[in-house]
């Protein structure tokens, strides 16, 4: 029971934070709302008399105060509707929710090369502080976080697609329908498209994460239970796979998750270098257009994407770590 | 080494052979595609090229801005406000529906309607449709741009636009904000139909069986059309063999592209002028015509072309390129930086003065980095400027409230004629005629107005050209502002995608008329 009560505390808490969250971000959105520039230049040739782009502008409401062009948002939302894109000329929520998918199986792929990556890298280099290697795989993860992601993109399709021609060098290509969700995981010409803006993300996020491995491993070998189980006869592998880097994954948990974020807001340089049609991309294309409604409904959603993430790392921590608590969590 | 292993191993899974282009399919590359399908929504290049491909216009340029017969076959002036267009008759909609004068009637009332393309037709009283194969353009007065308009008259299948759709939406409205039947639905005579549209991925066009132009040598059955933004992803792909046609390439990359076994580049100066306005109400100075005189002598146009532009723009000192009726080859870029500190001195200011500029970063090639040069030259004739650039999506914000002292815009004529030059950017900004709506430098000379609108209504050919080239004297004489340069239209195709001869000065290539090797 008293397990019941923590839990449904926990949820309405983030429930409650969440709508905090999306309350600010509202407000100064709407706030710099003048200074994202005029949607009306996107959708009107420049020779249009003045009038007819002021008529326009009334239409849309965007002649009001901001805080009156607030209030009637939320009104709309009340009512569910979000606002109507004006490149898309669609609902704002399903304009941002159909790209959803690719941008997921993007931070997906460089998740995978991340985890895949970083986890053997890490504890190689704790390990075998001193070898060749261990230096060779932190300088080279150096370099990968000094580089711009820009660049890193444009180096590897010059590489892969212009002089080898092995990969293609944008888009997303042809995508298989599950359901309401495009994916393109499971055709040889999707997962060629996804390779290699999905090394291009991952190099913003490896070297931090083989340095958070190799730093939690580091501290794991030093303490007296690996000592004692080494003196027992355990062999060494078994100790630092399945002693040492079973508690080093936790401090990767709670970093990782939030790094997550970061990975979302990395999405947009990546998905435009690569033309990648995900959220980052349009988001980027909203600005550059001062699509405002479009910019609006997105930053609401990433900001319910945030609470979300953070509410899912702090239960998987939970379950690594009994001495985490729902209350603490809170 | 381990990234490598992995790399390799990757590398070997995916190796496999280059898809090649397979001769009649085309697969291209723009920086954006168009927002909506709708040929009368949005004046805009983007609209005009797709217009291109699934309409055809009465009549078009050809790439020396001469004129082609289209749906119309020939053409006559009846009386000073009529002009009869004589249409072909064996044009079909993709329908199956054959063209009449009826729908140019329906097609012309539209536009009359559009938000973005009324202003243009303002000179226009309506059109009559005479027969099933003639039809008359009344004009208000006597009006000399009746032609260069009828390449914007793309005839719209009226019965497939009328009624309402399953959404209860009338067919023929024409919406600029949210979705309409138009915005999603073409009916057009054009050499192509659209036949899928994922807006922002890609748009794919098939070839239209029953096309009337049967003597076009276009080869081309299938258009897939997928905007790439950045330009060095747009240019890697097309080295990389991904698409055959990609456009526009910046400077930076056509000596890479020309190096490059696989592809051509083809480049046209276009007809958009660059330009600097001097804002007369916020600087004294600039009311004398000595200082702007000495400002435009400052600046060094031909190093700005080719350093800055790498060649890829025509250094202008008039608005109207060459081709257009007010052009004048005597009026030569003018550049002497001591004729220009003897005319400061002359003016009293030999001790310059201090003024802002603002400039947009992404809107026109080089844009900011032109603005930086004429900063520094006109540091040379001690004036000081303080220059501020900024993304286009804040800049006209900015100029619609003049908020600096000398700001850059880009026009193009959307008439193809100089004197649209000057009704926007040089006559006295009027509120209620709408004259000098982007007059941002306040320049205001009764002489050229008088002159602007006298053009207006003039339609002995020669005479007017001669009244053109008188103002496009006046202005440069006055240094009524600082043209700086026309810039060069630049695309790209793998050599067996023979571009040349469909590209032309305003970016809308007629791709019916495409071959491919």
């Amino acid at each position: 029971m008293k397990a019941f009560a923590s839990a449904f505390a926990f949820a309405a808490t983030r429930l409650f934070q969440a709508l905090l969250v999306m309350v600010a971000i509202l407000v100064i959105a709407f706030a710099v709302r003048a200074s994202l520039g005029d949607p009306l230049r996107e959708i009107m040739g420049q020779s249009v008399p003045e009038e007819e782009r002021a008529e326009l502008r009334h239409e849309l409401g965007l002649d009001a105060p901001w805080p009156v062009q607030l209030a009637r948002y939320l009104g709309d939302a009340a009512t569910g509707d979000l606002g109507t894109s004006i490149i898309y000329k669609r609902p704002t929520v399903q304009v941002v929710l159909a790209k959803f998918p690719a941008s997921f199986e993007l931070v997906l792929g460089a998740s995978l090369i991340v985890l895949l990556l970083s986890v053997p890298g890490g504890v190689y280099c704790a390990v075998r502080p001193n070898s060749l290697g261990a230096k060779l795989i932190l300088g080279v993860s150096v370099l990968g976080i000094s580089v711009p992601v820009f660049l890193t993109g444009i180096f590897l399709i010059t590489v892969f697609s212009v002089w080898l021609g092995w990969l293609p060098a944008f888009g997303r290509g042809e995508t298989i329908d599950l359901g309401p969700w495009p994916t393109g995981l499971f055709a040889l010409d999707g997962l060629k498209h996804l390779l290699l803006p999905a090394i291009t993300l991952s190099s913003i996020m490896l070297p931090l994460f083989i340095r958070l491995v190799r730093g939690a491993m580091l501290d794991e070998l030093a303490h007296d239970y690996v000592r004692t189980a080494r003196a027992k006869g355990v062999r060494p592998l078994r100790v630092w796979l399945v002693h040492a880097l079973r508690n080093a994954l936790l401090p990767l948990v709670a970093v990782g998750g939030l790094q997550i974020g970061t990975l979302i807001a990395y999405t947009l340089l990546t998905e435009t270098v690569f033309q990648w049609p995900g959220m980052g991309f349009l988001f980027l294309e909203a600005v550059t257009r001062s699509d405002i409604p479009l910019i609006t409904t997105y930053l609401v959603l990433v900001g319910l994407f945030f609470v979300i993430t953070n509410t899912i790392v702090d239960l998987v921590s939970l379950a690594l770590d009994p001495r985490v608590s729902l209350e603490g969590a809170r | 080494m381990r990234l490598a292993l992995i790399l390799s191993v990757f590398a070997l899974l995916f190796c496999g052979p280059v898809v090649a282009a397979d001769g009649k399919k085309l697969r291209m590359a723009y920086d954006a595609d168009p927002i909506s399908l709708d040929p009368h929504e949005q004046l805009s290049s983007a609209t005009l090229q797709l217009s291109h491909l699934v309409f055809d216009p009465l009549v078009r340029f050809r790439q020396d801005l001469t004129l082609e017969p289209r749906l119309a076959k020939t053409w006559e002036q009846i009386d000073e406000r009529t002009t009869r267009f004589h249409l072909r008759d064996d044009v079909k909609f993709h329908s199956g529906r054959k063209m009449t004068a009826d729908d140019v009637v329906w097609t012309f009332e539209r536009l009359k309607r559009s938000p973005d393309f009324k202003a243009l037709f303002e000179p226009f009283e309506g059109a009559k449709a005479i027969d099933d194969e003639t039809v008359d353009l009344i004009t208000k007065g006597p009006y000399p741009l009746v032609l260069n308009l009828a390449t914007y008259i793309f005839p719209m299948d009226r019965e497939f636009y009328s009624g309402v759709d399953e959404r209860g939406r009338e067919k023929d409205a024409v919406v600029k904000h949210g979705s309409s039947f138009a915005s999603e639905n073409m009916g057009g005579t054009g050499p192509f139909v659209v036949t899928s549209r994922e807006q922002g991925i890609r748009l794919k066009f098939k070839r239209f069986d029953g096309y009337w132009d049967k003597s076009s040598p276009g080869n081309v059955d299938e258009i897939v059309l997928t905007p790439i933004k950045k330009p060095a992803t747009r240019v890697a792909a097309l080295l990389a063999g991904d698409v055959d046609f990609i456009g526009p390439v910046p400077p930076a990359d056509l000596k890479r592209i020309r190096s490059a076994d696989c592809c051509t580049v083809v480049t046209i100066p276009s007809t958009r002028i660059l330009t600097f306005e001097l804002n007369q109400d916020r600087v004294a100075a600039f009311k004398d015509p000595r200082v702007r005189q000495a400002m435009s002598y400052a600046i060094n146009r031909e190093g700005i072309a080719k350093k800055i532009m790498r060649g890829q723009a025509t250094a202008a000192d008039q608005l109207s390129p060459v081709g257009f009726a007010g052009h004048d080859p005597a009026l030569t870029p003018r550049h002497d930086v001591a004729k220009a500190k003897a005319l400061m001195n002359e003016a009293g200011y030999a001790d310059g003065f201090s003024v802002t500029m603002i400039a947009p970063n992404n809107r026109y090639v080089g844009d900011a980095r032109i603005a930086e040069a004429i900063a520094a030259m006109l540091a040379k004739i001690k004036i000081k400027v303080d220059l501020q650039t900024m993304p286009k999506a804040q800049y006209w914000q900015r100029f619609d409230e003049r908020a600096a002292d000398i700001m850059m815009i880009g026009w193009q004529s959307d008439t193809l004629d100089s004197a649209n030059f000057y009704e926007f950017l040089t006559m006295t900004p009027d509120k209620k005629t709408g004259y000098g709506q982007y007059n941002a430098g306040n320049y205001s000379n009764p002489e050229v107005d008088r002159l602007t609108l006298q053009t207006q209504t003039m339609t002995d050919a020669e005479a007017r050209a001669a009244v053109l080239r008188k103002i496009e004297r006046i202005l440069y004489d006055d240094a009524a502002l600082l043209p700086i340069q026309w810039q060069h239209l630049a695309w790209a195709a793998r050599n067996n995608v023979i571009i040349e001869p469909v590209v032309n000065v305003i970016d809308m290539p007629y791709l019916g008329d495409l071959v491919i090797e």
